[in-house]
């Protein structure tokens, strides 16, 4: 499903501030596959995810989704195959639009917009089961700016707005890291079903160690732009919080373990 | 008192006009969030075209629609320097207006062309605005063009693509996760605000009787003002997008009446663009002071609701 051959990201190069984002990286996705990324601040987590979304384009390597080769693609031409659901809540939506002109919008992700109209009535009833199923009792303020509801309810809609159009691949930046605990924990619960209905392949960074292990069939950490650890499956489910920890200690020294890992 | 009854006809009629043209202003400062400088120049093109033609002897409606392709092409320009060439967008508008300075010289030949109301068949005009059959009332047809263009882009900003550009200017970031183009939608709605603008611009100088070269400068701070007057006034109560528009149109009105009315107090006229600065400058700092030195107490609760 997904398939980067060494790619490569350098920012600001030939300057004092230059920084290797990712460095020589190749990863393979199987359709289907949940992987969960983990790593401390600077790995090169969400370097990674905007390589993939288009956000900028790599210096070296390729990417290629699906059978087909996006590395030169840009950012809105790729979305035809992503669903991407940001970490900062007002990332993802757009405040001054309905909810449900906000989903309108995302079914039409990687079609040709036109002069129909932008939304059909037989599509907001749709919708309406749609924001039911989230139960967060929004679908009774359906053409509510999305602008008033809350960090959650936002990042709720944003998840059913990547997913609306069944995305090749799901990009999650730490999309609950913004939330207090228990919103967080109902926004995860919501990822976990929508994943597993419509069985979507899925990358989802988190700083969260327990979620990383309790979520998905396969986990990676990354440091210095690079994956250094890979594992799946059984392995996987038996990793323990502490096991993590140590492989830290590892690969980077415990002094340079960052304080959002240990605490996470 | 009397003075400024007698003038308040042509102060309409003139509100109108500009608010046509701050319609323009509105899709790119608040629609798209891009500040379009362009339109001081688009606001003298538009007339030197449709002048220019009519002189020639077109019809004053191709003469119109000329206007408004011409505009469009400006947009179009600030567009490419923005979105091609990566130029920050108050100085791509400005320097596409700055062009057109010279593109507006061109056109006419000379700074001032003017066209006689008896011999050619205008649309609006200063002389139209009393005493005529209401269907020939300049008034009535600037209200009309108003109400047209009105019901035209609420049936566009509620389409595919009407919405696309909506989203675009509200959050380009997104826009582009889900598949929007937002370089495309800028320059679309560039070309549609200089559209518009032209159009108004050609309906002002058949309005005045004449075209000239000086008669965009300042164009964006009154159009500015009737986007903001409009919306101060009526955010409360106009929620929906063609009421919005329509609060815009207002605001035009409400703005030349106030200075006719500044007019005839007697305020001395060479102060009139400052004054408009002014104004301008304090409506724009009124929700930077709400937020800063007026902010409401913050009702909580939110989490819980969340």
């Amino acid at each position: 499903m997904l398939d980067v051959k060494n790619i490569s990201k350098t920012f600001y190069p030939g300057t004092i501030n230059e920084k290797t984002a990712i460095d020589n990286l190749s990863f393979h996705m199987d359709d289907g596959d949940f992987v969960t990324v983990i790593g401390g601040n600077g790995a090169g987590k969400s370097s990674l995810l905007n390589a993939l979304a288009g956000t900028w384009l790599v210096d070296e390597g390729s990417i290629v989704i699906d059978g087909t080769d996006v590395t030169k693609m840009p950012e809105h031409k790729r979305a035809a195959f992503l669903g991407r659901v940001f970490q900062d809540p007002m990332l993802g939506t757009a405040a001054t639009m309905g909810i449900d002109e906000n989903l309108a919008l995302a079914a039409r992700r990687g079609k040709l917009r036109g002069l129909k109209p932008g939304i059909s009535k037989a599509e907001r009833e749709s919708y309406r089961e749609l924001v039911a199923s989230l139960g967060l009792g929004l679908e009774d303020r359906l053409t509510a700016k999305v602008g008033l509801l809350s960090g959650g309810q936002r990042q709720a809609i944003t998840l059913l707005m990547s997913t609306l159009q069944r995305p090749k691949l799901l990009l999650l930046d730490e999309h609950t890291a913004a939330l207090d605990p228990k919103t967080a924990a109902k926004v995860l619960e919501t990822t976990n079903r929508i994943v597993n209905e419509h069985h979507l392949t899925t990358l989802m960074i988190t700083h969260n160690m327990k979620d990383a292990i309790a979520n998905g069939n396969r986990l990676i950490m990354m440091s210095n732009g690079k994956i250094i650890y890979d594992v799946r499956g059984e392995e996987k489910q038996r990793l323990q919080v502490t096991d993590l920890l140590k492989k830290f200690e590892e690969v980077a020294g415990s002094s340079s373990m960052s304080d959002k890992l240990i605490l996470g | 008192m009397f003075a400024f009854i007698n003038a308040l006809p042509g102060a309409v009629a003139q509100g109108l006009i500009w608010g046509l043209m701050a319609i323009g202003v509105y899709i790119t400062y608040k629609v798209l969030d891009f500040a379009d400088l362009t339109v001081d120049g688009t606001m003298c093109t538009g007339g030197a075209v449709c002048i220019m033609m009519m002189l020639k002897g077109h019809n004053v409606w191709v003469s119109l629609l000329v206007a408004t392709l011409v505009g469009m092409l400006a947009g179009l320009i600030t567009g490419i320097l923005h979105t091609l060439m990566g130029i920050p967008p108050i100085l791509s508008g400005i320097l596409t207006q700055l062009a057109l300075y010279s593109v507006n010289l061109k056109i006419m030949g000379k700074s001032n062309q003017a066209i006689n109301v008896d011999k050619y068949p205008l649309l609006v005009s200063l002389r139209n605005v009393k005493k005529m059959p209401i269907f020939q009332n300049t008034i009535f047809v600037s209200a009309l063009f108003c109400i047209v263009l009105i019901a035209i882009l609420y049936w566009f900003f509620g389409t595919e693509l009407g919405c696309s550009l909506r989203a675009t200017g509200c959050n380009p970031n997104m826009s582009r996760a889900q598949g929007i183009n937002t370089k495309r939608n800028i320059v679309i709605g560039l070309m549609i605000s200089n559209g518009i603008v032209a159009l108004a611009s050609a309906l002002n100088a058949q309005y005045l009787g004449f075209a000239d070269i000086n008669m965009g400068r300042g164009a964006i701070v009154i159009g500015l003002a009737a986007v903001i007057i409009g919306t101060v006034i009526f955010e409360k109560i106009f929620k929906n997008f063609a009421l919005k528009l329509l609060a815009v149109v207002i605001g035009g009105v409400i703005y030349y009446v106030v200075l006719q009315a500044v007019i005839c107090m007697g305020f001395d006229s060479d102060l009139l663009k400052m004054l408009s600065a002014v104004v301008v400058a304090i409506f724009l700092a009124i929700p930077y002071w709400k937020q800063h030195f007026f902010a409401k107490k913050v009702t909580k609760g939110g989490a819980e609701n969340a």
